[in-house]
């Protein structure tokens, strides 16, 4: 027994850690907001700011399970190359961006973004930035199940409009 | 050896399947012949976008995959 317990404590010592500047990984389970936010915030002592977005399975309407597919050869690259963008164009001290993979139900979280910058304007700022653009430009398709029936009909989402409105503001002078 | 073609997100619907192999070497011609009449029309669509070797193509119409390589079909996306 006791030597199950010093195992136990030598395992919560060996915390998480997130790569520094950036930190993106895809998820094929479930994703661990409240470690991933404290070991980025443990990796930035030098920020002022942090900001953070999570995005979930909106529990409402009938949906009942969501998938997320990607194309891994291009999928993580993608996702590199945009926090690349967002810590020039925002002068990060890090940006962090785990995207889930597979089926999801309504609850669960899809997506964790945090920045962290000097200044809080940076940090929001480069949340958006990088939610915008894994919202209709990083490669992701995602589809829902809707019904009582466990094995209804799956639906691929279409992309919306709002979406691309919302990426297009980064493309245009300020 | 030979091409194989990955049909992503809504595209593996109507090609009846995720994936296909097809005899190399593979030119936008010949992809539009081998995907069938739904997935071909798909491609012409500026939205959809093809991967060859892991590289987005800036102009799919010059495709050129050889064999051992992966052609993937990427329709409009959406994440988040």
């Amino acid at each position: 027994m006791a030597r199950k317990w010093r195992c136990s404590l030598r395992c919560r010592v060996a915390r998480l850690s997130v790569r520094s500047p950036a930190d993106i990984r895809l998820l094929d389970r479930g994703l661990s907001v409240g470690e991933g936010l404290a070991a980025f915030n443990a990796a930035h002592g030098e920020a002022g700011a942090i900001a953070s977005f999570l995005g979930k399975v909106r529990p409402d309407g009938d949906v009942k399970a969501l998938e997320l597919t990607h194309y891994a050869p291009l999928t993580q690259p993608g996702m590199e190359s945009l926090a690349q963008q967002a810590i020039a164009r925002f002068s990060l001290d890090g940006v962090l961006a785990w995207h889930r993979v597979g089926v999801m139900q309504p609850g669960d979280a899809i997506v964790l973004v945090a920045a962290a910058a000097r200044h809080r304007r940076d940090a929001f700022d480069a949340t958006m930035f990088v939610m915008d653009h894994l919202k209709s430009a990083a490669w992701f398709w995602k589809r829902e199940r809707r019904g009582s029936d466990p094995d209804g009909e799956w639906r691929w989402v279409e992309p919306r409009g709002e979406d691309h409105a919302d990426l297009a503001r980064w493309t245009t002078p300020d | 050896m030979a091409v194989r073609i990955l049909f992503l997100g809504p595209l593996s619907d109507l090609a009846g399947a995720g994936e296909r192999e097809v005899a190399g070497p593979l030119d936008w011609d010949g992809l539009l012949a081998s995907v069938g009449p739904q997935v071909a029309g798909q491609l012409r669509d500026d939205r959809v976008n093809v991967a060859c070797a892991g590289k987005v193509l800036a102009d799919k119409t010059a495709l050129a995959a050889q064999d051992g390589e992966e052609v993937a079909l990427l329709p409009p996306v959406s994440g988040g």
